[in-house]
């Protein structure tokens, strides 16, 4: 794998084969010192132009299991603000020597344009550009979702007719469109809900079902259903009146979980908005696995970095 | 003065004949021409165009002179066939008072490669606020009759209708850029199922069709002329098919890109390996969907709309090597249009090369009350002469241009035609295919 920058364009194969080799990394976790050499003298650069700490951390305690060094460039403070281009700091970080990139950038296709031009030679990972993808959060959350249905017995096992209802600003969300292409790929049926004005032009033609009605999807009994953030920023936007009422109409709240089937799992992207998107008690209940997610997170960034960095095919990696 | 004798060129009505070029103007047309000393032009097989009059060009000075020059878009223009420009208010300062336009008419006139009609802006600054200067430019030396704020609706009504009501007194014409800014903030490409994939802010269409429907009322209202830049809806087609129906004073512009670019481009889908998110193909209004392009040729070819305009926005590299949100918007087209027109519409039997005059240079000419354009080939006419080889195909690329701008969206596409000659009031500035020296063109 040379780079990761989509889900989109993922096969059914090489996404089993991430989840398979993050299934390995997952049990480096459990050692006494969790750690491999696999990437020693590599290094790995953690490029954000956008400020996300948990994503970072995960990247970067990823790439530390797995040995390889880790240099953070943060657009905060740096020359971003003065106006420094995607080209001009890629290049800079590449003269230092980076194997490979994890590029986290407010412009929708940032990472596909770094990984298609001339500019640099290592090797790209999406860590989330925009609003459009966020791979590695998609392969974390079917990771949970298979460890949760198959447990130990997850290896090699897809998510065919898995049923997930992804609930709030589908259309803001890079985690939503990670997960209807990665979710369908593997076999899952994909249920969006939310309300009109947060659900994309031409979601019709997307591999998923939708509707607006949570207690509908509820009542439908899927096996997870994931609440997305709602930003601050749309709160006053004319998506809807305010917090309150998305909070009752689409809010995972107590009563709507109390009415979920018993193995419904709860997921969530994180950094939650306790009270507005979903209630405490649902965000802290047995069922909720939105600590697994963080988990799994890292696993899922050890195995696509040494996936990218070892330039294998993840198939062959994995057998 | 040079002179200049053109051999058995095709008009566009399809007659062949030799042009006599002397003094400035068509000094004779007839068979078997002869005169001592002339420059002989071999124009067999070539078709002769009236010299192509662009109503949409941004020639960036002054100000950006990094993107555009005078000179080098009017360079650019010969290149194309175009023999006048109408460069665009949106310079640093803008052009909202009679020194700037002056100015930059100027410029034109002392590089010799093409007329150069400066757009005044409709409000001072492109602001939207208050009315510039229109009567003191109307009344400069550079005439000025076509005002806009192009790049910028003019989204307040009421401004809109006193600006109508104004340029009427000076026979001028308010050349809308319709795109209403708050359905349209942020926004990066054509709205649809594409831009909800790509994660890229959407452009709805009725952003466009709203002000244009809008307009239409407006002017019929006060009762004055208004044209609309760069159409590039099959709604917006609807509207003003609707508005010419009903007597309304309104004319239409296209531009060549859309008339042959979709949003498909963005993210070509047939092809998962070709980069997507390619900032070339970002541009105000976004490139649209397949069925857009259909509805503003036929739109062209029933005269709906009336022009091809280029919307030659030149940009350096650094502002299109780059995200596509960050990405300016613009593509140059000044050396492409013809092509591309030919590419699109004749060549598929749209459009004959007599309409191609029409759409390219009698009518841009008649909106911008520019003279000189009415009876082209004439005997006593000015000499704005374009020679076009229909024959000719070859692959565009950034040898294919010459203006500061490499922003074109059609390196590596193979388009039909090529602009042998341009002669610009009896001047060749484009002869053998060849752009000619400053020093050969320049009055001064």
């Amino acid at each position: 794998m040379r780079h990761l920058l989509t889900t989109e364009t993922l096969t059914r194969a090489d996404a089993l084969a991430i989840l398979d080799v993050a299934e390995d990394m997952a049990e480096v976790a459990t050692r006494a010192v969790p750690k491999l050499p696999t990437l020693r003298g590599r290094t790995v650069a953690n490029v954000f132009f956008e400020d996300s700490t948990r994503t970072r951390l995960s990247f970067e305690t990823a790439a530390k299991r797995l040995s390889a060094d880790v240099v953070t460039f943060s657009a905060k403070g740096s020359s971003v603000s003065k106006g420094e281009s995607l080209k001009d700091t890629t290049q800079t970080l590449a003269a230092m020597g980076v194997d490979a990139m994890v590029l986290r950038h407010s412009a929708s296709g940032a990472a596909e344009v770094l990984a298609a031009s001339d500019w640099i030679d290592a090797a790209v990972v999406n860590a989330g550009d925009g609003t459009h993808q966020h791979p590695t959060q998609a392969l974390l959350d079917a990771f949970t979702l298979r460890k949760s249905l198959h447990g130990d017995a997850s290896r090699g096992r897809d998510l065919d007719g898995v049923r997930v209802t992804i609930v709030g600003d589908v259309l803001h969300s890079r985690v939503a469109r990670s997960n209807v292409w990665l979710l369908a790929t593997l076999g899952a049926h994909v249920h969006l809900v939310g309300p009109r004005t947060l659900l994309p032009v031409g979601v019709e033609t997307w591999p998923v079902t939708t509707g607006t009605d949570l207690d509908e999807a509820i009542a439908a009994r899927p096996d997870a259903v994931m609440m997305l953030r709602v930003q601050q920023e749309r709160m006053h936007a004319a998506y809807f009146p305010h917090e309150r009422e998305y909070s009752n109409v689409w809010g995972l709240g107590d009563d709507r979980l109390d009415r979920l089937p018993a193995d419904t799992i709860v997921m969530h992207p994180g950094p939650m908005n306790r009270g507005l998107e979903i209630s405490a008690r649902a965000a802290d209940s047995p069922r909720s696995v939105i600590l697994d997610q963080v988990a799994n997170g890292v696993s899922i960034r050890m195995a696509v970095l040494y996936l990218v960095l070892s330039g294998s095919d993840p198939r062959e990696a994995a057998a | 003065m040079t002179t200049l004798l053109i051999r058995g060129a095709q008009l566009p009505d399809g007659t062949r004949t030799d042009l006599l070029i002397d003094g400035g103007v068509v000094a004779e047309r007839g068979d078997g021409l002869t005169k001592l000393g002339a420059t002989i032009v071999d124009a067999d097989g070539l078709v002769a165009l009236p010299g192509l009059v662009d109503l949409h060009t941004h020639l960036r000075e002054p100000g950006f002179e990094a993107s555009e020059t005078v000179l080098t878009g009017t360079r650019a223009a010969a290149a194309g066939g175009f023999t006048a420009v109408h460069a665009m208010a949106n310079t640093s300062p803008v052009q909202d008072t009679a020194g700037v336009v002056e100015q930059v008419a100027s410029l034109g006139a002392q590089h010799g490669y093409a007329t150069v009609r400066p757009v005044g802006a409709v409000t001072v600054g492109l602001a939207g606020e208050r009315l510039s200067e229109i009567g003191a430019m109307a009344r400069s030396r550079a005439a000025v009759r076509v005002f806009s704020d192009d790049g910028k609706c003019v989204a307040d009504a009421l401004l809109m209708r006193r600006a109508l009501e104004y340029v009427a007194t000076f026979d001028g014409v308010i050349a809308q850029h319709a795109q209403e800014p708050r359905l349209t903030e942020g926004a990066q490409m054509n709205e649809g199922a594409l831009s909800s994939e790509l994660g890229l802010a959407g452009w709805p269409a009725v952003a466009e069709e709203a002000i244009i429907a809008r307009d239409v009322l407006l002017a019929d209202a006060v009762g004055a002329r208004l044209h609309i830049c760069h159409l590039s809806t099959a709604g917006s087609v609807e509207v003003v098919r609707w508005a010419k129906a009903r007597g309304i004073r309104v004319t239409a512009e296209v531009t060549p890109h859309h008339l042959l670019l979709t949003e498909q481009l963005v993210a070509d889908a047939s092809d998962p390996y070709l980069p997507r998110y390619d900032a070339r193909f970002k541009v105000n209004p976004p490139l649209r969907r397949d069925e857009d392009v259909h509805a503003l040729r036929a739109a062209l070819a029933d005269g709906t709309i009336d022009i091809v305009a280029t919307d030659h926005a030149p940009h350096p590299v650094e502002t299109k090597e780059c995200a596509w949100q960050e990405a300016s918007f613009g593509m140059v087209g000044l050396e492409s249009a013809l092509s591309v027109v030919q590419a699109a519409m004749v060549d598929t039997g749209l459009l004959e090369w007599s309409d191609v005059a029409r759409v390219l240079s009698r009518v841009p000419a008649e909106i911008g009350r520019l003279e000189g354009y009415d009876a082209p080939f004439e005997p006593g006419s000015p000499a704005h002469l374009t020679l076009v080889d229909p024959a000719a195909r070859s692959v565009f690329g950034p040898g294919s241009l010459r203006g500061k701008g490499v922003n074109s969206p059609y390196f590596g596409r193979e388009l039909p035609g090529r602009v042998i000659a341009t002669i610009h009031a009896g001047v060749p500035t484009v002869l053998e295919g060849v752009l000619r020296a400053e020093e050969e063109v320049s009055h001064g």
